[in-house]
């Protein structure tokens, strides 16, 4: 047997050690080289993202008095899959839970994964986390991550203000900087200025190993980015005029707007009845949530944004204005006081636009409207008066209505300022004219305004011919950046010298023997305002707007209180001329009538619940 | 006789895998806290003397007369096989084998030993001068002897290493055992895989399709002999597909299923069964090109991969090391596995080429099993990467059983 036989198998055997090295190398390219999964699922695993929360902005008022703060709270968090060897008796008897609740929570934990962290309970007071935090570190894997509250000084301001609540699906949808848990504004300044307040989440990449223990941070902490707190709003509100309004509203539905005609500055709006903001807040908030839902008198619903009214009289100072600009009147027009066309209550027939206004005459606006759309353009009336109403659509929206006016809270309503589409559709085209439309002259009809563009008209009057669009915050940030929006002036384009006559018209209201609203009187200060009772299905309405003092304006108020018998001078316009006094003098002389307005209910038929009690745990 | 030096490729290439192997021991036990290299509490301490141990036995080795292996390798072989049977009255259970004796301070398995030794005494009984390959009674001692000490591990309970004896086919096969067996034993490997994948009907019609192909259209000699060969292989073949289940079910054990199944793809199992491989090919494929540096796996430094420093240290090597350092450390194995057969090429004699080959093979199939199983191309079976996976025994018999043929080849005779 030669020694050599078979040498060339050795070649066999070479080729086989080198086809098993070359499978493994290409098995590691496929793993290493073309695949990212296993990149993602190595960072799944054994990287956690530790959220570290910003602390939200603050929110101040136009004198530097904190409306809105926060407070530490702390979430429970818990990773089931680390809990296999807690001593569960124990641990209910030091946080202070039954049984069945922690079955509940675990189970609820255990739902959303066994290996990530989940709130077990959320939004522990400093003072209970104090009463455990010693115990907490006997019971592995759970832990507390700190998150602050918002807390409200007063509990005033509920609508302007807004809430905070956890982000929801579309949230996360909408800007994929929130996760879930998150907290974002809801509603009010909160959600409007949102990416103000909310700052800059930071982040912890820490290195954790398979028992979920966290090693160290990650690469040293070179991926780790900083919280960054949230910026702080400077707003206009007067804290002070605010809870004093809100006291004078108890019992009543409704609302008020202060505007500060000169810059637009609102000094404070609400919407009656409000709550207190504390309620929703914490741990009860779903509850209160629901039981403000419930509640039919809406006390949710921001009427000074939202509530779509009939204006009433007040709006007979727009007509004035926008006929006098068209020519269509001369100051010193009258009209006989014609109760067959409208019905009006007992007075002298006004000689002139100013006694018009004084008197608020229904029949005197019924002619000044009928000039409006019926000027003769066309001598069918059918044709003529879709003219004029285009002519008079355009002068109301320069007066704000029927736009949504651009103030920096959300969900504002337009109302409603009729145009000839709209009357078309209802009527068909050809088939209305002013004899159709004339309710629109005093406020009625189709015409609905919303409160704020109620007060923004006062402004307009107080300014002699435009307004600057109201809004809440001067400045926010740490920059103090200001919105330009806030600092352009709208003109109506109308005559001062028609403005005045408005003016003079709206003081007699207050002063005058045949004024509507002399209960608006205060000493001193020379208060320009104009009632309106709205009708509707229920009780009237009862509206007043005002500017004051006549010279130099410094406030303009809008109230409405509804289903309030007994018209605008009743109602709205003592408790403007309260506010008006509150706002200028500082305190309220006229105490008894202070006291009868922030006790009377309106209508006591009507069910009415005003929350403000603290129902926080 | 004419002395040469040691050969100094397959001496850098093991060099070069034992301290990379120790690089990556130090990485997959790092803990900054305990950050010490001599620290002897420690495993990649420990990894440390065994490393001294190992180099002490190769310098003894060097320095002994080669003639002493041929000389005593039946006794060598009957004092593994004794130690073998004493383990298996005295071991403890350890991670579901009894393969270890423990001596107090250290720990010994025998079955790291029986290796070389089984190489030694079937190179000793392949080199007899009156050895004729060809008889029947010569094939079945060599098996014989390669058997026994494979059943004794199996009783163990370590069919990882008792499944490293296949690989002494290498070298029978080289000195003239038939290829037939290799290309059986492949079929085999493929009939069991396929016949847990695909029904056995459809195989076995598959295997008559495949028989009639190759009598009528292949070879197209329709002579008896051809007929009968074909019904052998055909029938040898369906039996076989047809007791692939049974065995399955009744032979292997049921953790040995699992992995089977789990490497199969029939169960996605990788909280349970399938984790080790789950997490270690995370481990691997998160390395990328360069791998994330020494120190810096996250996966290894947070111990999600169970047996990282032993039987699966390969992963190491991917996360820190990237697809460079996974590759170079094959081509390192590739390179030292190709060296041993130039070498055992180049004997005269026909023990230490017989040796030779079988140091190659014994270590391929450490190799090919370690890291076929690392890389989830084959199921888990717990053997060691030979000179890189933590652990004494493993390191030091690995070293004696490559250093006994470096030695022989040092002192290759001329023919006579």
């Amino acid at each position: 047997m030669s020694r050599n036989q078979y040498q060339e198998r050795s070649n066999v055997i070479r080729i086989i050690f080198i086809t098993i090295g070359a499978i493994f190398i290409v098995r590691l390219a496929f793993l290493q080289l073309f695949d990212n999964t296993y990149r993602d699922l190595a960072d799944q695993q054994a990287l956690r993202n530790v959220t570290q929360y910003a602390a939200r902005g603050l929110i101040y008022d136009r004198n530097g008095k904190l409306l809105v703060y926060n407070e530490a709270v702390y979430d429970l968090m818990v990773i089931p899959k680390m809990t296999k060897h807690l001593d569960t008796a124990y641990f209910c008897k030091v946080i202070g839970i039954s049984r069945e609740d922690f079955d509940a929570r675990m189970k609820k934990a255990c739902r959303y994964s066994t290996y990530s962290p989940s709130i077990f309970m959320k939004q522990v007071s400093k003072e209970e986390y104090g009463s455990w935090q010693s115990h907490l570190y006997k019971f592995h894997g759970f832990y507390v991550q700190k998150r602050t509250l918002r807390v409200y000084d007063k509990p005033i301001a509920a609508h302007v203000l807004g809430y905070v609540g956890e982000v929801d699906q579309s949230d996360i949808d909408n800007d994929h900087y929130y996760k879930q848990g998150d907290y974002i504004g809801k509603s009010g300044l909160e959600k409007s200025y949102e990416g103000v307040l909310r700052g800059v989440k930071g982040k912890r990449v820490m290195h954790v190993d398979v028992h979920n223990r966290e090693i160290g941070p990650y690469k040293n902490g070179a991926e780790d980015t900083m919280a960054i707190e949230g910026g702080n709003l400077y707003t206009t509100l007067d804290a002070d005029l605010q809870e004093y309004a809100e006291g004078l509203m108890a019992n009543k539905r409704g609302c008020i707007v202060a505007i500060e005609p000169s810059t637009g500055e609102v000094l404070a709006l609400l919407s009656a009845p409000g709550y207190d903001p504390n309620l929703l807040v914490g741990r009860a908030r779903g509850e209160n949530y629901l039981m403000l839902q419930r509640d039919i008198a809406k006390p949710l619903f921001n009427r000074a944004l939202q509530a779509q009214y009939p204006p009433g009289s007040i709006f007979k100072v727009a007509q004035a204005m926008t006929a006098l600009d068209l020519g269509v009147i001369s100051p010193s027009t009258g009209f006989p006081c014609d109760k067959s066309l409208v019905g009006c209550h007992n007075h002298p027939s006004a000689r002139t636009v100013q006694e018009a206004i004084k008197m608020s005459c229904n029949p005197y606006f019924y002619f000044v409207y009928r000039r409006i759309i019926q000027q003769g353009k066309y001598s069918n009336i059918y044709r003529d008066s879709p003219y004029g109403l285009t002519v008079w659509h355009n002068y109301m929206e320069r007066f704000g209505f029927g736009t949504r006016i651009g103030i920096d809270l959300p969900s504002v309503k337009s109302g409603n300022i009729p145009d000839t589409n709209y009357y078309n559709r209802w009527y068909g085209a050809g088939k209305w004219a002013f004899s159709t439309i004339y309710s629109n002259s005093i406020g009625q009809g189709e015409v609905e305004v919303v409160p704020l563009q109620m007060a923004n008209l006062a402004c307009i009057v107080a300014n002699r011919g435009y307004w600057i669009t109201p809004h809440l915050v001067r400045y926010y940030g740490p920059d103090s950046t200001r919105n330009e929006e806030f600092y352009t002036r709208h003109e109506t384009g109308i005559d001062r010298r028609y403005f005045e006559i408005a003016a003079a018209g709206m003081y007699d209201v207050v002063h005058t023997a045949g004024g509507t609203a002399r209960r608006a009187n205060i000493a001193d200060i020379d208060v320009c305002g104009k009632t309106g009772t709205a009708q509707n299905i229920g009780y009237d309405h009862s509206v007043f707007i005002c500017f004051a003092p006549k010279e130099n304006p410094k406030i303009a108020v809008a109230v409405y209180v509804e289903n309030a018998p007994g018209g605008g001078g009743f109602w709205a316009a003592p408790i403007a001329s309260l506010v008006v006094e509150k706002y200028i003098r500082g305190n309220v002389t006229r105490t008894e009538l202070e006291k009868y307005y922030r006790e009377a209910a309106p209508c006591q038929k009507l069910p009415l619940t005003r929350i403000s009690k603290k129902k926080r745990k | 006789m004419m002395e040469n030096k040691i050969d100094w490729i397959s001496l850098t290439l093991y060099l070069a895998i034992l301290l990379f192997g120790w690089l990556n021991i130090y990485a997959a036990c790092y803990d900054e806290s305990h950050a010490g290299i001599f620290d002897f509490s420690t495993k990649h301490g420990k990894q440390l003397i065994w490393i001294g141990v190992s180099l002490f036995f190769a310098l003894v080795i060097t320095l002994t007369d080669p003639k002493i292996f041929s000389q005593t390798a039946y006794f060598i072989y009957l004092g593994a096989l004794l130690l073998l049977v004493v383990t298996l009255f005295v071991a403890n259970v350890t991670k579901g084998g009894q393969s270890w004796i423990d001596f107090g301070s250290f720990k010994l398995q025998p079955s790291e030993f029986a290796k070389f030794a089984t190489a030694l005494a079937l190179a000793k009984y392949m080199s007899s001068l009156d050895l004729d390959y060809k008889l029947v009674r010569t094939k079945i001692v060599s098996w014989v002897i390669v058997l026994i000490p494979a059943l004794l591990i199996l009783l163990q309970h370590d069919t990882g290493s008792a499944m490293v004896f296949a690989g002494f086919v290498l070298p029978l096969y080289r000195e003239g055992l038939s290829p037939k067996i290799l290309i059986f034993g492949l079929i085999a490997i493929i009939l069991f895989v396929v016949a847990l994948l695909v029904n056995r009907f459809i195989i076995i019609g598959m295997l008559a399709l495949i028989a009639l192909f190759y009598l009528f259209v292949w070879l197209n000699k329709r002579t008896r002999k051809h007929y009968m060969w074909a019904t052998v292989v055909f029938l040898a073949c369906s039996l076989f597909t047809l007791s692939v289940d049974f065995a399955f079910e009744h032979i292997l054990e049921p953790h040995q299923r699992d992995r089977i199944y789990v490497l199969l793809g029939k169960t996605d199992d990788t909280r349970g069964t399938g984790y080790n491989v789950y997490q270690s090919k995370i481990a691997i494929g998160s390395g990328g090109v360069i791998g994330k540096g020494f120190l810096n796996g996250t996966i290894t430094k947070a111990d999600f991969v169970p047996e990282q420093e032993t039987d699966f240290i390969f992963c190491t090597v991917g996360e820190e090391w990237g697809f460079v350092g996974a590759t170079a450390v094959t081509l390192l194995y590739v390179c030292l596995l190709l060296r041993l057969v130039t070498l055992a090429e180049r004997q005269y004699s026909r023990f230490s080429r017989f040796y030779g080959y079988s140091v190659a093979s014994i270590l391929f199939v450490h190799v090919f099993i370690n890291i076929g199983m690392v890389l989830g191309l084959l199921p888990v079976i717990g053997i060691p990467l030979p000179f890189f996976s933590y652990g004494g025994s493993s390191l030091i018999a690995f070293t004696i059983l490559l250093f006994i043929f470096l030695r022989q080849d040092q002192e290759r005779s001329k023919p006579v």
